[in-house]
């Protein structure tokens, strides 16, 4: 009679990679059920295309690398990577850029890499990056708040948008973009940048519609969907708080201080907090935990480190949103930052 | 008195970094009292039960023994004795399977039981300050205690060490799940074990001891309240129900904020820590002279039938123990039964039945497979960092496992591998159900290797040097010899020259030319030879 050889421990707990993944995708549904509500069901459509793209890309790569292909669809970290592209990119985007980031964020920064937990960079990031600097036009095209628009797009026309350019009224998204006043809409943060750039002062550059009470239309609630669907997450223990907690505060700090001495040339505060990509990036693209720093010490360093680019590129740089840049370049200080942040090791001096 | 000091009088509980909370399942084991086994037919003790070297045999097969009489002798280096289980007949004595994670041989002595059960004359103490601390230690070594509550640590060897002592802690927390053999013990036995304790603080000269049970144990907990208000040196600590909050290092941190140095011991920070069950066999040691022969096994698990604890003499197989508490092997080809000794979170698994229970044996683990699941396929790393989150030695797991994988084994180092506890938190609870453990064991286990080859290749260095540097210093004293005895013949030759004798020198220059005239005429009579042989 002989038995069955094992090593200890015998026992797990059984919270799988998988229902980690799930969790994390799970908790993005108010984000976007709120996209929905403001910037109408071109979302779907994007998560359609970026699921069917990373299903096919991962298949496909996982294929070619000799590995079992199921492996690689069982541990859900791809859907979780084209959901956040999905929810990144302008939900009107003609259909190339999602099946074009995607693919690239699947087959080039994951699988070249090694596959799942070998890569470097934040694959939905790094997807973004290369369609932000490839495509500025399109990836700046976001839609405007339902509110404020001329024009309600239906189902059909969002279809017809994404794939062919136009709806069946043949408008194309430059001109449903339109306000009122004739003029196109862009976004909070853009609109803002490029006021503050053209001498005009905070108040004034703050009166347009775009902005409404809090940090523009929609975009204050997308950006509090994305922070309630993040503490749920904190809640789960899938993340720990020390990023979102870190890059909040990165962020904030700065800009407080920097908006007290420039009230009238700074983007406030609330508006850094609220607007763009701050809250999906703080909560779900940053905790990316194989891209991120390893103890929480690092975690909380590298937090800082993303808030605080965040900061610096919308206040000094060339984009309106940061959060993929900050995301990449916290990124490459990874390994620095484990060097100088191990934690000190039981026995070791540290205190109890 | 510090503030520190203070702290620790005043009964604060700090906290460690990590830890889990695995399903306890110990009421399974722990409702009934503890059933003695009934005795076995035949019993394998392995001559190795405790860390260090072993002692030298006393029986030869054939040999008739006694319940308590030692099978092998107390040696150097704390080399501890073994004891016959009961009464009977050495029927063989040689390699054996033993209870080690490899199913390794050891030499094992069989005693085949006469059924009697016929004790060895043990002398009670009646009064053990009478004696000195080297007899008393010699007592405990005579009995063979060793740490019960897991590595086997000789007992005396830990009471030996003459340095300053704060506290001694008594470890009856029992953080592993399933098991209940301490906290049995602990409500059964609470005067033997305190009597054990005053006993070794007596031996450490040591003035206090912290009594630590955890907080999922009341009516262990109940059990000592109720004695302590008589022993004002002892005092009870409880401990938040946590694993691994009974590891000795963790369980110095928990009652008094120290730590470990790195690679050292207690005693380094004035403490020593004993197990429940160790206190209980001191006591049984030098009050009743009456060796280590029997301990607590819970035998548990959702295929034994009549989970408890026991009584088992050290010997007893484990097919025997769990015959009694009615596990029926199924024949299965696929073999997916588990039989762990240990828990579920340290334990480990045995390839068969036929290994004995031994002194640091405390649970025999039988679980079905609905109630332990075996291990899923192991996945890649995500470096969720969960690992992490749960090291309670502050280690980076996830970075140990990459290194690991990789054989970088300076990384390691310096990654502290050599803190790991190996107390199973981070597989526990890692998403990808990588052995992370089993990793760290391999990799340690290979550092450990490469040390040994180093240390060895060094010594043959040594040797090999020496040789060729005493080759060389033979060689020149050679030459030495040979130049001074050719001096002194030069000088010898001088001297006699000087003196108007005979120069050797002379016959050998004469010896030469008559040698060359001679060379010179056969010459010429060779060539007269030749010429007259042409004219012919």
């Amino acid at each position: 009679m002989t038995f069955k050889i094992a090593a200890s421990p015998h026992t797990h707990q059984r919270r799988t990679t998988q229902q980690v993944m799930r969790w994390v995708y799970l908790a993005l549904i108010p984000g976007v059920l709120a996209q929905t509500y403001f910037f109408g069901f071109g979302v779907y459509i994007q998560l359609a295309l970026a699921l069917l793209t990373a299903w096919v890309a991962e298949g496909l790569c996982m294929r070619m690398r000799g590995r079992p292909i199921g492996h690689a669809w069982q541990d859900h970290t791809a859907i979780v990577t084209a959901v956040l592209l999905a929810v990144s990119i302008p939900a009107l985007a003609p259909w190339w850029i999602i099946v074009m980031g995607t693919a690239f964020a699947i087959v080039v920064v994951k699988h070249v890499y090694g596959g799942v937990g070998q890569n470097l960079f934040n694959p939905a990031m790094a997807g973004y990056v290369l369609l932000l600097v490839s495509f500025p036009v399109q990836m700046t095209s976001w839609p405007i708040p339902a509110e404020l628009a001329q024009i309600q797009v239906s189902i059909t026309d969002t279809l017809n948008l994404i794939f062919t350019g136009f709806t069946s009224a043949g408008y194309n998204l430059e001109q449903l973009r339109m306000g009122i006043d004739g003029m196109t809409m862009a976004t909070p943060l853009d609109s803002l940048r490029n006021d503050l750039n053209h001498q005009l002062t905070l108040t004034e550059a703050l009166t347009k519609p775009v902005f409404g009470d809090i940090a523009g239309i929609g975009w204050a609630w997308v950006n509090l969907a994305f922070l309630a669907g993040g503490l749920v997450l904190i809640k789960q223990k899938i993340i720990s708080w020390h990023i979102p907690g870190g890059m909040l505060v990165g962020l904030l700090v700065p800009a407080a201080i920097y908006w007290l001495f420039n009230p009238d040339q700074a983007i406030t505060p609330m508006l850094h907090l609220l607007s763009g990509a701050t809250m999906l990036g703080a909560f779900f693209i940053a905790t990316d935990p194989v891209t991120a720093a390893t103890s929480n010490k690092g975690r909380w360093v590298f937090g800082l480190l993303v808030g605080f680019i965040v900061f610096a590129i919308r206040t000094w740089g060339g984009y309106p949103d940061a959060v993929a840049f900050a995301v990449l370049l916290a990124n490459m200080c990874v390994p620095v930052i484990d060097r100088y942040t191990q934690p000190i090791a039981y026995g070791h001096g540290g205190r109890s | 008195m510090s503030a520190a000091t203070k702290a620790i009088e005043a009964g604060h509980i700090w906290t460690f970094p990590g830890g889990i909370h695995p399903p306890e399942r110990k009421d399974r084991s722990n409702t009934t009292p503890i059933e003695v086994l009934p005795l076995a037919k035949q019993f394998i003790v392995p001559i190795k039960q405790h860390s260090g070297p072993v002692g030298d045999l006393m029986v030869t097969v054939g040999d008739t023994v006694k319940a308590g009489q030692p099978l092998t002798q107390v040696g150097i280096n704390n080399a501890l004795p073994v004891h016959a289980p009961t009464s009977g007949t050495v029927s063989a004595i040689g390699p054996g399977r033993i209870a080690h994670p490899s199913g390794l041989t050891d030499t094992v002595i069989t005693i085949d039981a006469d059924g009697n059960d016929e004790f060895y004359s043990f002398a009670p103490l009646a009064d053990y300050t009478s004696l000195s601390r080297a007899e008393l230690l010699d007592r405990i070594r005579q009995a063979g205690v060793a740490g019960l509550g897991g590595a086997g640590f000789p007992t005396a060897q830990k009471l030996a060490l003459q340095r300053p002592l704060d506290y001694l802690i008594i470890n009856g927390v029992e953080c592993e799940p399933y098991i209940s053999a301490d906290d049995r013990l602990m409500r059964e036995h609470a005067q033997t074990i305190i009597d054990g304790t005053e006993i070794l603080l007596h031996i450490a000269g040591c003035e206090k001891a912290l009594i630590a049970i955890e907080a999922n144990k009341p009516e262990a907990i109940a059990a000592f309240e109720a004695l302590l208000p008589n022993y004002p040196q002892l005092a009870l600590r409880v401990v938040p129900t946590k694993y691994p909050s009974g590891g000795e290092k963790q369980l110095i941190q928990l009652l008094t904020g120290r730590q470990v140095p790195s690679r050292g011991l207690p005693i380094d920070v004035g403490l020593v820590m004993q197990n429940v069950g160790t206190a209980y066999a001191v006591a049984q040691a030098i009050l009743n002279g009456k060796p280590l022969i029997e301990r607590v096994v819970t035998v548990t698990g959702d295929n034994i039938a009549k989970p408890g604890n026991y009584w088992v003499r050290i010997g007893t197989t484990v097919a025997e123990l769990l015959n009694h508490c009615g596990f029926e092997p199924v024949a299965d080809s696929k073999q997916e039964q588990r039989v762990i000794m240990g828990g579920p979170m340290m334990g480990f698994t045995l390839p068969d039945l036929d290994v004995p229970v031994v002194k640091i044996t405390n649970c025999i683990l039988v679980p079905s497979n609905q109630e332990l699941a075996p291990a899923a396929e192991e996945m890649n790393c995500i470096r969720c960092g969960a690992c992490a989150d749960v090291c309670p030695a502050q280690l980076l797991p996830q970075q140990m496992q990459w290194l690991a994988k990789a054989k970088d084994y300076d990384g390691l180092e310096q990654q502290n591998l050599f803190d790991c506890i190996e107390c199973g938190a981070c597989a526990y609870v890692c998403p990808s159900e990588i052995p992370l453990v089993h990793y760290y064991r391999k990799a340690k286990a290979e550092i450990r290797n490469i040390a040994r080859e180093k240390a060895k290749a060094e010594v043959a260095r040594e040797r090999f040097e020496a040789r060729q540097e005493r080759l060389e210093r033979e060689k020149q004293e050679r030459l030495e010899r040979h130049r001074k005895a050719a001096e002194a013949r030069k000088k010898a030759q001088a001297e006699a020259v000087a003196q108007g004798g005979d120069n050797p020198q002379d016959a050998v220059q004469a010896a030469i030319a008559r040698a060359k005239a001679r060379k010179a005429a056969q010459a010429a009579a060779a060539a007269k030879q030749n010429q007259e042989g042409d004219d012919e």
